[in-house]
């Protein structure tokens, strides 16, 4: 049970520089869990304390955000593409 | 009625179209509003005006004062809008603009004489909203409506763009706006689920280009206090995000129901299109969209006749959006 994880440009320097990573899990939490065990570098700005997902960071399964599939218990299948993206301002629309 | 005192008043009361020809299912229609038929070319002319005589019903603004200094940061569409009400009112706009927008937003800008403030490209409107509390902390006595944080934003859509909506397409199941300052999705979405319940509210998400490179860190980050506001994280029932390659292929399959839209209405669409997937083939349903402002600004892409693969890689380095 792999999913590939799209990191962000900004986190890629301290993520090991790969565009995307291959991480196992059953859930967005055991992901992020399993990522940030990984890089613990990063921990504080991927979740908050309490393990909830940190305000400014969106995580979409297959370009759907996980915060309407359930959070950090939303499931997660083999193959599914999991972006992570920091909130930005937009404005044009 | 087709003739009017005053531009101000073309404001609003946009049409409908069915854009149903593009539903990948029979039992679900699809309708287009067009707001860029308001005079300055997109919905951002709602909130301008709002935004403007919210500020002169408190006094923060005075109609003929000489002198009125407004500045505000946008990526486009809010600063074009306010630059054509505050050239009618007399006042002076600052507009804070990522240095890497399209050509034709600056100009419309100066054409409607606001005076624009570069801010870094590569931060985006993140930077641009920055940029302008820091001006804005410098000068106090500038004017600075900031239409992330304004309930005047969502306050407009609740009043006009909601109510318009339901008196036309009162079989509405679901409404699918672009998330930007997210004050379309919270003004119309708030007036839909308090008259009809049952109406789903999908939010897209822009395709990020440079802007999200501009970050150093998550924690640069931005939340619309608009969005936290009216409890947006609650109100909204999914949150999809749309890919620069799928806006711009949805932009042009626009043209064949005969809408020259923008590259943001691209990006509606395809998320429109997959809502429209999401449902069963037993159910009826009437998904209404937005199209933000129409084709013009956004020649200089190339979007509707260069290769795709070029048009892609040129929107990572300016904002459309």
């Amino acid at each position: 049970m792999a999913a590939k994880v799209r990191i962000p440009t900004v986190l890629r320097p301290v993520m090991g520089g790969d565009a995307s990573i291959s991480v196992e899990g059953a859930t967005i939490g055991e992901v992020l869990d399993r990522l940030t065990a990984a890089h613990p570098n990063v921990k504080s700005q991927l979740l908050n304390d309490d393990g909830t997902l940190h305000r400014f960071l969106n995580v979409y399964v297959n370009d759907d955000d996980v915060r309407y599939l359930g959070g950090v218990n939303a499931p997660v299948a083999n193959g599914d593409e999991i972006t992570l993206l920091p909130a930005v301002a937009g404005g044009a629309l | 009625m087709t003739r009017y005192a005053s531009v101000l008043d073309l404001i609003g009361e946009t049409p409908i179209v069915d854009v149903s020809t593009l539903s990948p299912k029979k039992n679900v229609t699809i309708l287009a509003k067009l707001e860029g038929r308001n005079p300055a070319g997109s919905v951002k002319d709602r909130i301008a005006l709002s935004l403007i005589e919210a500020a002169e019903r408190d006094g923060i603004l005075i109609v003929g004062n000489p002198d009125q200094i407004l500045i505000e940061p946008s990526s486009g569409n809010t600063g074009i809008a306010l630059a054509m009400v505050c050239r009618l009112r007399g006042y002076h706009l600052k507009v804070v603009l990522p240095a890497n927008v399209s050509p034709e937003r600056r100009q419309l800008l100066l054409a409607w004489g606001a005076e624009i403030i570069d801010s870094p490209g590569s931060e985006g409107s993140n930077g641009a909203v920055r940029l302008a509390q820091k001006l804005s902390g410098e000068h106090p006595e500038w004017v600075f409506l900031y239409q992330y944080a304004n309930p005047a934003n969502p306050l407009a859509h609740y009043t006009t763009t909601g109510p318009e909506i339901l008196k036309d397409v009162p079989e509405i199941t679901h409404f699918i706006a672009g998330l930007g300052t997210s004050g379309t999705l919270m003004g119309v979405g708030r007036y839909l689920k308090e008259q009809k319940p049952d109406v789903q509210l999908w939010a897209i998400e822009p395709p990020s280009g440079e802007m999200v490179d501009g970050l150093r860190s998550l924690n640069d980050g931005y939340v619309p206090p608009i969005f936290t506001d009216n409890r947006g994280a609650e109100l909204l029932d999914r949150r999809v995000v749309v890919r620069l390659r799928e806006s711009i292929v949805w932009t042009r399959r626009l043209t064949e129901t005969g809408l020259f839209a923008g590259l943001s209405s691209g990006a509606i669409m395809a998320g429109a299109v997959k809502c429209a997937n999401t449902i069963p083939d037993n159910v009826k349903a009437t998904i209404v969209t937005i199209v933000c402002d129409d084709g013009w600004k956004y020649l200089s892409t190339g979007a509707w006749s260069d290769d795709i693969d070029d048009v892609v890689e040129r929107s990572k380095k300016i904002i459309y959006f």
